[in-house]
């Protein structure tokens, strides 16, 4: 199988895979069972100052189901470690120690001036730990404090923090992002003129995942009250890879660094990441929902995946579908496609029928023995009926070859390129086709 | 479909040609994509599950489903088979319903298991239809091996030991590998030649000669292998069959019910193995259920299995009997086997009533047979063997005989429950052990 060995800005690790700065890396004895079940790397649970934080002693998580009650969001109101600095310290030292082929990042958020950061850097690098993630993200608590996303929300403040860490330590920074902002190029611009070697994300996302309707209170509920929290998990992973996405295709940002973080939970989803321009990725719910074990299916895919497509080293995925991405302006208008549905497949739920027939273009036509079939004079190829079939591989969008006459719009498929800058109903089009 | 199924005395063809085809199909039809996403979907990885603790080969079972979910079918493949080289063929034949599926917590839950053999199946087929064999051997350490028995024992052992860079010679008495995949398994769970295309794909693994026809004692003395070889391991089955031992003489028509599952498993085509009109079968465990469920798919009209205990104490699974109730088998218990009446051919079987001790009822039953199938238990053969216990050769927990440089695994060896997973198991271990013995590991 390829060979998965990471080398994430000078951290090198056994695979791409580590486990995000969470609560599955609060303590020596969690991070060994990682390490002993495959994990590359961590990223140790945020340290802070002294006095250490507290937590609630009611419910810190509360969850999003799919069917079959299968966890796809988690909302997380739990702070940063709640333990002393310096136990921490030793658990880190010591499980280096046993652990030197893993990496071994430290996340650290403490008050925003320069003399605490100046205190902890030199701890943290007497551990012998990797590299140091500065946590600008966490949504719930410390925000409240003017640490975690009261940072991550102003681009100024990564700039000044990042510069601080940068000239305090010889270790790699990794500067965490939240994504409880409006555009992630800014506060990605923002570390690097600070001078991050990397930046991660996503953070977690400002939420409440459900109300209890007999108490009148979100959840999780405290004693009646409860208070919005970072959701994370599978269902925030489209938001995640967007916005790796955008920082990965801004030409002045190209260079820098990502590790991808947000609801990967199979080899694909980190594959995704990766080729969406992140280095390496990090993984939390999925721990969280399955356990450490988890990583080896994560471990086997990637592998399968490299060598059936002949890559040698996970360098090859990152980056290669980032001159894809583009916007909307750059899309080919003269691409057109028709739904088919595949009769030997279709097992007649009337799905596809339903959406397109209530909520799109009619396109779908439906006989009394319940055969389904796509009209082509009404299709528009939105991609619905796909979505909504329960038969993966049941309905598919079939490109027409250019000279074929569109039979919705009468119209004969041009074969060349021609993008909405250039289209005659543009006011603002630059020629006319 | 009928044609002559009235027709008494043993005869061939007793259906239309083309109903054979539909009675002897797959068991349980292979899973398609779609519907082993659904199946796989409902694992829920559980930690240290106990569908693992309850496989004899402890295949890591959710981390396989887990890997048909997310798309790579071959990986999965290579987690059963790093576990147990006879996966393919245990996805078709493990009792699935009191291993792995009695314990998944879905049966707790829901009463319905994940279909962990047929998802153990989807992902196993999808490798070996492509030919891949995803194991390499060892540097060779230039020791010798001779594996006796060719059956899922011998082979599983003899594949490990391969990979370990071990040489092997594989001795087995029939003309075909596979022992009991081959040779003593019901058609309809191993259909299209299943048995020799997995033994042909486990000797890609290269540095493994099969010698044919030969027997130990008769063609082979242990003394020769053991002077030829570093170490030997003895997977030979049960090769006897156990005799009712009734008095009087053996009418024809009776036969070990063994016998009848070998030849319709070599016939060219079921149509041309004979069977009776009313066909009993005596005995309570798997081969029993084979032989009667098979008796009926051939064109049986009457077919009865007769049990000397009571239900409870049946070796075949409950799905089993369910099967052979489903095919028409009718099933009689607590009924021991008396005599047989019939002038030179068989005609009728008697049995006497009795309680769960055994001690008689008083009541008597005659049931019309023009055919009767044995399946009272297979005896260990040969006088050429390490010391015995209870009729098996006594092995330690690692698979070591009372012979030095002598294992033994499978079937004819004592421990284990005569599965074909649990055979595997016992010669992957004794493998392992027979390299640690010759390579001081």
């Amino acid at each position: 199988m390829a060979n998965l060995q990471s080398d994430f800005v000078g951290i090198k690790s056994p695979n791409p895979f580590w486990l995000a700065s969470a609560p599955p890396t609060d303590k020596e004895y969690n991070v060994r069972r990682a390490f002993q079940a495959g994990w590359g790397g961590v990223v140790w649970k945020t340290l802070g100052i002294d006095p250490h934080v507290v937590n609630v002693n009611g419910p810190r998580y509360g969850a999003i189901y799919g069917a079959d009650r299968r966890l796809l969001g988690l909302n997380n109101i739990e702070l940063i470690t709640d333990r002393p600095l310096q136990v921490n310290l030793d658990e880190i030292k010591a499980v280096k120690r046993d652990w030197k082929d893993r990496a071994m990042v430290v996340s650290l958020m403490v008050p925003c001036e320069e003399e605490p950061w100046k205190f902890i850097l030199p701890l943290v690098e007497d551990t012998g730990a990797d590299g140091v993630e500065l946590n600008f993200g966490c949504p719930h608590g410390m925000s409240e404090r003017g640490m975690g996303s009261a940072v991550g929300q102003v681009p100024e403040y990564i700039e000044m923090v990042t510069r601080w860490v940068k000239a305090n330590t010889r270790m790699p920074v990794i500067v965490k992002l939240t994504p409880n902002i409006t555009d992630i190029r800014k506060p990605a611009a923002a570390a690097l003129r600070g001078g991050a070697d990397a930046v991660s994300l996503i953070n977690t996302i400002n939420s409440i995942t459900s109300v209890d309707l007999d108490l009148f209170a979100p959840e999780p509920t405290i004693d009646g009250k409860g208070a919005h929290g970072g959701y994370c998990g599978p269902a925030v992973k489209p938001i995640a890879l967007n916005m790796v996405a955008e920082i990965a295709r801004t030409p002045d940002l190209a260079n820098l660094p990502i590790s991808g973080i947000g609801g990967i939970t199979t080899w694909r989803d980190a594959a995704e990441f990766m080729a969406l321009g992140a280095g390496n990725v990090q993984v939390c719910t999925a721990a969280m929902t399955y356990g450490f074990r988890v990583v080896q299916e994560m471990i086997s895919g990637l592998g399968a995946y490299m060598d059936e497509k002949g890559m040698t080293s996970v360098d090859q995925i990152v980056r290669k579908a980032v001159p894809n991405v583009t916007d909307w302006n750059q899309l080919n208008l003269n691409y057109i496609a028709k739904a088919v549905i595949d009769q030997d497949q279709c097992i007649s739920c009337g799905r596809c029928f339903a959406a397109c027939e209530d909520t799109s273009h009619q396109a779908i036509s439906m006989s009394p023995d319940r055969t389904f079939k796509v009209i082509d004079a009404e299709c528009v190829a939105c991609n619905l009926c796909v979505n909504v079939c329960p038969i993966d591989g049941c309905i598919t969008m079939v490109p027409m070859a250019p000279g074929a006459t569109d039979p919705r719009t009468g119209r004969v498929v041009e074969g060349h390129y021609a993008n909405w800058t250039t289209h005659p109903n543009n006011p603002a089009a630059t020629t006319a086709s | 479909m009928s044609k002559d199924i009235y027709a008494p005395g043993i005869l061939a063809g007793r259906l239309d040609g083309a109903a054979y085809a539909e009675q002897f199909a797959d068991l349980h039809p292979p899973l398609d994509p779609h519907a082993a996403l659904v199946a796989a979907d409902r694992c829920y990885f559980c930690h240290d599950a106990p569908c693992v603790t309850a496989c004899p080969t402890d295949i890591d079972i959710p981390l396989f489903i887990r890997q048909i979910a997310t798309g790579t079918p071959d990986a999965a493949a290579k987690t059963i088979l790093g576990q147990n080289i006879m996966g393919g063929m245990c996805a078709r034949v493990c009792p699935t319903e009191t291993l792995c599926e009695q314990a998944c917590v879905r049966e707790t839950a829901e009463g319905k298991p994940v279909l962990i053999g047929l998802l153990q199946r989807f992902a196993t087929d999808h490798l070996q239809e492509k030919g891949g064999h995803p194991f390499t051997r060892a540097a060779a350490t230039g020791k010798k091996v001779a594996v006796v028995g060719a059956g899922p024992a011998g082979l599983s052992c003899a594949h490990r030991l391969a990979m370990l860079g071990h040489e092997v010679a594989v001795f087995d008495a029939r003309p075909k590998p596979g022992g009991l995949n081959e040779y003593g398994i019901a058609s309809y769970k191993s259909p299209n030649d299943f048995a020799q295309a997995e033994v042909a794909w486990l000797l890609r693994i290269g540095g493994i000669t099969l010698h044919h026809g030969m027997a130990l004692g008769r063609d082979v003395t242990l003394a020769d292998l053991r002077a030829a070889h570093d170490a030997v391991f003895l997977g030979l089955g049960l090769g006897g069959v156990r005799a009712l031992g009734l008095d009087g003489p053996v009418p024809e028509g009776a036969r070990p019910a063994v016998d009848f599952i070998a030849d319709l498993r070599q016939a060219t085509a079921p149509q041309t193995v004979p069977i009776g009109r009313d066909v009993v079968v005596i005995g309570g465990g798997m081969t029993a259920i084979d032989a009667a469920v098979q008796a009926k798919l051939l064109g049986a009209l009457n077919v009865t299995l007769v049990y000397r205990g009571p239900r409870s104490r049946m070796k075949a699974s409950p799905f089993e009997q369910d099967l052979a109730a489903a095919k028409g088998v009718r099933i009689i218990t607590q009924a021991v086997p008396m005599r047989l009446h019939g002038n030179g051919a068989l005609r009728e079987v008697e049995f006497r009533y009795v309680n769960a001790d055994m001690t008689p009822t008083g009541e008597t039953l005659r049931l019309p047979a023009d055919q009767l199938f044995e399946a009272i238990g297979q005896t260990l053969q040969g006088d050429d063997l390490p010391p015995l216990d209870g009729g098996k050769i006594r092995v330690d927990a690692a698979g070591r005989s009372a012979v030095p440089g002598v294992w033994a695994g499978g079937d004819c060896a004592t421990g284990g429950d005569d599965l074909t997973v649990t055979a595997v198991a016992e010669g992957r271990d004794a493998a392992m052990d027979i390299h640690a013995a010759l390579c001081g590991a």
